[in-house]
Parts: structure tokens; C-alpha cells; sequence
């Protein structure tokens, strides 16, 4: 038996449609977890990252025995969270004694793996830590400035995915009109060495200048740390191109029928398909004038008289 | 934001030696980031912007920078059989108000819903027409073919919604649960069941009974039960007369599958003394001769 389930409530209906997959998309969740050992380090660096991205992020606060994202078995967990929660970026992190303060940065495609990035995080300066004028301060989910400084972003493998992943993850919503007074943060992430790299989060303050452009002045506030890279994992070609693939870009079709001629200018043909006038739908359909009727009737017409006849006879 | 990405030259950093303190290798970070914000500010602020109550707003360009879609692109869904033929027939949709202006009562009432215009089941009396039969209910035939009606929709609105599901365009908020349709995303295509695995099926169900599905009745052409596992074979608690002592048999069975496992160890008693005595038997022999040949020195 073919059934459909529908929801029956019309929220549950628009929860769902809202993580139907859409042409052009807007943002992406985060979600911040940890795993069977962390240390007070880290958990400051997950709890601060995730007071950056309050609106947008989801903190799992127990700890997951059962989730290893660079082994093949260990990703299912992270999977089922993934669609269960609707993020497609996730931040997991845990110590051990081979690889202290271990963060990973990974992302979903499909609610499916699509690549992971393993740094560790060393020199870590919470929030509390940074005084400064409370009234620079940014406020939540404002768009970011994102400054890449350093030319290992451009010539070291690790270096340039995780610019990719960074930007990934500290973009916010995807927006078409921005709101000139409302930029007031700036993360500046600079490549200190082939494999370091420094990430800090400022405040900015537009300054008057003369022109229409104020002058930038950046206050460091948030948290700042630094990345040391460790493992990464690329997506696999095939996978990577269907990810990539947005609406606009479509094979360009060549225009069929279209010539140019220097008299008459653009000249095209146009070829009218026979008319299927049995399939047609008259506007008028008066019973008398069908012709199959009509026709019908004549044929007819002798047997019946001939039949009534007989009925009164019988009566 | 991926949105706005300027290229604002290399900015190759000093060369760190150790000796430099953190504080200002930060400091010229953010130095160097002040530069690079700038520059971005400059060309943002440049862009032409209209006057909003907030501030002023500006249109981004499209972005340069690509980034990995986090979910599929969604395929468009197939036209459905209304859609179809109303294309083909011309028909465009026509927009109706939700209150209709209502005869009888002289009032707006609804177009569909509770209290709603040309009820079908408010009609109270239904006049008779030559065409009727005596004896037949109108009111119960007018529900018939209500209920014929609405079947006949639901059925064709599975079909729209299996073309959907085909084309793999479902709408979000709906799933089917059908046997060969899976639910999410990935086509995992249908198993066909071989002929044996379904004729086991039944055995498997039948395990659930309490009786191991020995007294299930049976469709015509269907084969016993198939019993699964080791097979093993338990004497009549009651002995009838005409079988042979079934239980010394077994144990004289297993004794002897022992005795010969081990025969190099266990020592044939019979058999060593006939051994024993033939040799002897041999030796006697052979002095015997031995004596009797005459003792020529």
C-alpha cells in the first residue's frame, strides 16, 4: 500500500521545509561538540567559539565515546547528529596524550562527510581575558571582516584548506544588502609559519575621516589562539565538483534557429505544428449541428419510428 | 560575505626569529590587518548605497569565491496531471476570493470549510426525477459519490506524489513509505527477493510460534518447513517390542568409536596371549628340531 506521511501540525510542515535543501543557501549551522577527554583549555576554546556564533551554533555539552572522524567506522554518530540538528559544519574537540587541545573542523555535504581539517590549539586567551571599551563591542551575528595575512595561505596544501574551512565557518549568513554601520568585527588569521597560524578576533572603530571612507581602527576583544595543523582530509574530486555546483551555472545551450542576415537583421524560422483538430475543444457545442449526430440519426431514424409503432400496438 | 574578497597584495610577513616577543608579533598582526580591513572599507564604502533608517545600505556584488554547498541542489519537480493537461487545454489559473455571496441565505460565507457555500450534505430536500428508481436513497447516493469522489483525488494526488518521488524531487515535509522507496536522499535500488530466500520467509515466521510452526496451515503447493540448524536424532522414551535395545546399541557405538581412537594405547588382551603363545609355540619348535638333529660334533 503506497501511503504519504504528512506532518500534521503546519509547524512541524515548515520546520521541515526550512532544511529542505534550497537554491541559493544562506548559512550554515555549526555544531560544537566534544569527546571522552577534554581539558580546560579547550573546553574555554569551544565555549568561546561558541558565543561568537551564538545564533547559528548548537553545543552538545556530553561527552561522545564513539565518535572518530579521521577513522572510517567513527563518523556515523557525527552523521546522525548532522541531520538531527540540521548543522553542516561541526567542531569536535578532545585531548590525549599524543595530540593535546585537538580541534576538529569538518564539513557535511548531504549530511555526509565532505572533508575534515586537525589542529591543535596552543597560546589560548578567552574572552574575559582582553580588556577593552565596552561600547566597541560587536554585537551577535554581525557580519565579520576575515583578513588573511601570510603567503602560506596561498602555497601550503593544510594552509589553504584551512582558509577555506575558516572561512567556512566564521562567515555567518549569506547576505545581498549589507548595512554599512553594522560591521564591527574583523578576525585576522595570519600564516606565522608553514604549519601556525594565528587567528584573533577585534573589534572595529570606524573613525571620521575626511572622505566618505572612515578610518579602520581594530581593538582586538575576542578570543585569540593559535593553530597548529595537523591532519587533514580533502574531499574526493567527484564529490567535491557536486558540491560546488550552484544554480546559475548551467551548459550554455546553443540558440537553435537563429541567423543573422545584414539586411533584415536577426532572422529566425518559425514552424507551426499541424493543428490536431480532433483533439480540439469546441466553445460552442450545440447538440444539433454534430455532424456524427446528425448522421447517426439518419441512419437510424426509419427503425425507431418503426419501433414506437409497435409499443403503441401493444398498449 | 564570500561574498566581497579583494586581493590586496601580498602582504609577506616579517621574518619571526625567536627573539621576538609574542606581544609584538601579535601587535603586528593586527597592524597588518588594520591595513587589509582598510582596504576592503575603501571599496565597500564605495560602492553606490542607498539611504536606509538604519544607516546606509549597499548591494553586494555576487562572489567570486566559491564555497562547498552544504546540501544538494534541488531538482524541479515533475508537472503534475492536472498541471500537465491544463497546458495542453490552455486552462490558467483563475484567483477566487475565499467569501462567496450566498442565494439563499443572503450572507458571505466561505468558498470551502465549515459553513460553506453549495454544501453538498445540507440539501434537505432533493426533488425526484423520472430517471430515479423507487426505493433508492438520494441522500446516501449523493454521500456515495462524495466518498468515490475523494478517493479517486487521493489516489491520483500518490500518483503525482510517486512521479515526484521518481524524478527524485519529493516536496521536504512529505515522506512515502512504500517498499521500494527509500526516504532520503540516496537511491539505494530495490532487492529482488530469489525464489528460495522467499520460500524460507515462511519458514522464518514460523519460528514464532510456539509449536515451531508445525501445525500452520498450509497454502496448497507449499513445502514443509525446512528445519534450520544441527540435526539431531532422540530415542522413544518407551521402548516398543520388535526394536532392538536402541540404547545399547548407541552406547555400545560410542564405546567402540573410543576404543578405537585409542586402540595404540589400550592393550588386546586375547590377542597378545595368541601372539604370545604362537611364539612360543615357534621357539618350542625350533629347539625341538634343534635337539633332534643328531649332535655330531
Amino acid at each position: 500500500m503506497l501511503k504519504a506521511k504528512t506532518p500534521k501540525k503546519g509547524r512541524i510542515k515548515r520546520e521541515l521545509e526550512k532544511r529542505a535543501p534550497k537554491l541559493v543557501e544562506t548559512g550554515k549551522k555549526t555544531l560544537i561538540l566534544q569527546g571522552t577527554k577534554m581539558s580546560r583549555v579547550l573546553n574555554a576554546v569551544l565555549a568561546d567559539l561558541y558565543h561568537l556564533k551564538r545564533e547559528s551554533a548548537i553545543r552538545y555539552t556530553r561527552k561522545n565515546d564513539n565518535i572518530r572522524p579521521f577513522e572510517s567506522g567513527g563518523e556515523s554518530s557525527l552523521e546522525f547528529f548532522s541531520q538531527k540538528t540540521d548543522c553542516s559544519i561541526f567542531l569536535y574537540g578532545s585531548t590525549s596524550k599524543k595530540r593535546p587541545d585537538n580541534l576538529v573542523i569538518g564539513r557535511t555535504y548531504d549530511h555526509h562527510i565532505y572533508d575534515l581539517v586537525e589542529v591543535g590549539v596552543e597560546n589560548f586567551k578567552p574572552i574575559s581575558s582582553f580588556t577593552y571599551d565596552k561600547k566597541v563591542a560587536p554585537h551577535v551575528g554581525s557580519k565579520p571582516f576575515i583578513a588573511f595575512l601570510g603567503e602560506g595561505f596561498e602555497s601550503v596544501d593544510e594552509l589553504k584548506h584551512l582558509k577555506e574551512v575558516l572561512l567556512d565557518l566564521l562567515r555567518g549568513e549569506v547576505v545581498e544588502n549589507l548595512n554599512l554601520t553594522g560591521l564591527d568585527r574583523a578576525y585576522v588569521c595570519t600564516a606565522v609559519s608553514s604549519n601556525r597560524v594565528f587567528l584573533t578576533h577585534c573589534a572595529i572603530r570606524l573613525k571620521k575621516s575626511g572622505t566618505i571612507v572612515p578610518h579602520v581602527e581594530l581593538v582586538e576583544v575576542g578570543p585569540s589562539m593559535d593553530l597548529v595543523a595537523r591532519r587533514h582530509r580533502l574531499p574526493n574530486e567527484s564529490l567535491r565538483k557536486e558540491a560546488m555546483k550552484t544554480a546559475k551555472d548551467r551548459p550554455k545551450k546553443k540558440i537553435k534557429n537563429v541567423s543573422a542576415d545584414a539586411i533584415q537583421g536577426k532572422v529566425g524560422k518559425i514552424y507551426i505544428p499541424d493543428q490536431k483538430i480532433g483533439d480540439m475543444a469546441l466553445p460552442n457545442k450545440s447538440k444539433g449541428v454534430k455532424r456524427e449526430r446528425r448522421e447517426a440519426k439518419m441512419k437510424n431514424g426509419n427503425k425507431e419510428r418503426a419501433s414506437k409503432k409497435q409499443k403503441e400496438d401493444s398498449e | 560575505m564570500a561574498d566581497f574578497t579583494i586581493e590586496a597584495g601580498e602582504t609577506a610577513l616579517v621574518v619571526m626569529d625567536k627573539k621576538t616577543k609574542r606581544e609584538d608579533m601579535v601587535e603586528e598582526c593586527v597592524r597588518k590587518g588594520t591595513e587589509l580591513v582598510q582596504a576592503i572599507a575603501v571599496s565597500l564604502f564605495n560602492l553606490p548605497s542607498t539611504e536606509d533608517i538604519d544607516g546606509p545600505l549597499v548591494k553586494l556584488p555576487p562572489p567570486t569565491m566559491k564555497l562547498p554547498r552544504e546540501k544538494h541542489l534541488p531538482k524541479p519537480k515533475p508537472p503534475t496531471k492536472w498541471e500537465l493537461f491544463a497546458k495542453a487545454k490552455g486552462i490558467k489559473k483563475q484567483k477566487k476570493d475565499k467569501v462567496v455571496w450566498d442565494e439563499q441565505t443572503s450572507t458571505w460565507k466561505r468558498r470551502y470549510g465549515y459553513d460553506r457555500v453549495n454544501d453538498d450534505e445540507d440539501i434537505p430536500i432533493i426533488e425526484a426525477k423520472m430517471t430515479d428508481e423507487p426505493g433508492e436513497d438520494p441522500f446516501s447516493k449523493r454521500k456515495a459519490e462524495k466518498k468515490k469522489r475523494v478517493k479517486k483525488q487521493e489516489k491520483n494526488r500518490l500518483q503525482n506524489l510517486k512521479q515526484a518521488a521518481k524524478a527524485g524531487a519529493l516536496p521536504s515535509h512529505i515522506q512515502l513509505a512504500a517498499t521500494a522507496l527509500p526516504i532520503t536522499g540516496t537511491q539505494a535500488a530495490p532487492k529482488k527477493v530469489a525464489k528460495d530466500e522467499l520460500g524460507n520467509v515462511a519458514g522464518l515466521a514460523a519460528t514464532a510460534t510456539a509449536s515451531g510452526g508445525k501445525f500452520d496451515k498450509k497454502l496448497p503447493g507449499e513445502k514443509p518447513v525446512k528445519k534450520q540448524g544441527k540435526h539431531r536424532k532422540f530415542l522413544p522414551v518407551v521402548e516398543s517390542s520388535g526394536m532392538g535395545r536402541q540404547e545399547k546399541e548407541q552406547t555400545d557405538k560410542v564405546l567402540s568409536k573410543i576404543i578405537s581412537q585409542n586402540s595404540h594405547e589400550i592393550l588386546n588382551i586375547d590377542k597378545a596371549v595368541s601372539k604370545y603363545t604362537v611364539k612360543k609355540e615357534k621357539n618350542r619348535k625350533n629347539q625341538q628340531w634343534k635337539s633332534s638333529t643328531p649332535q655330531a660334533s
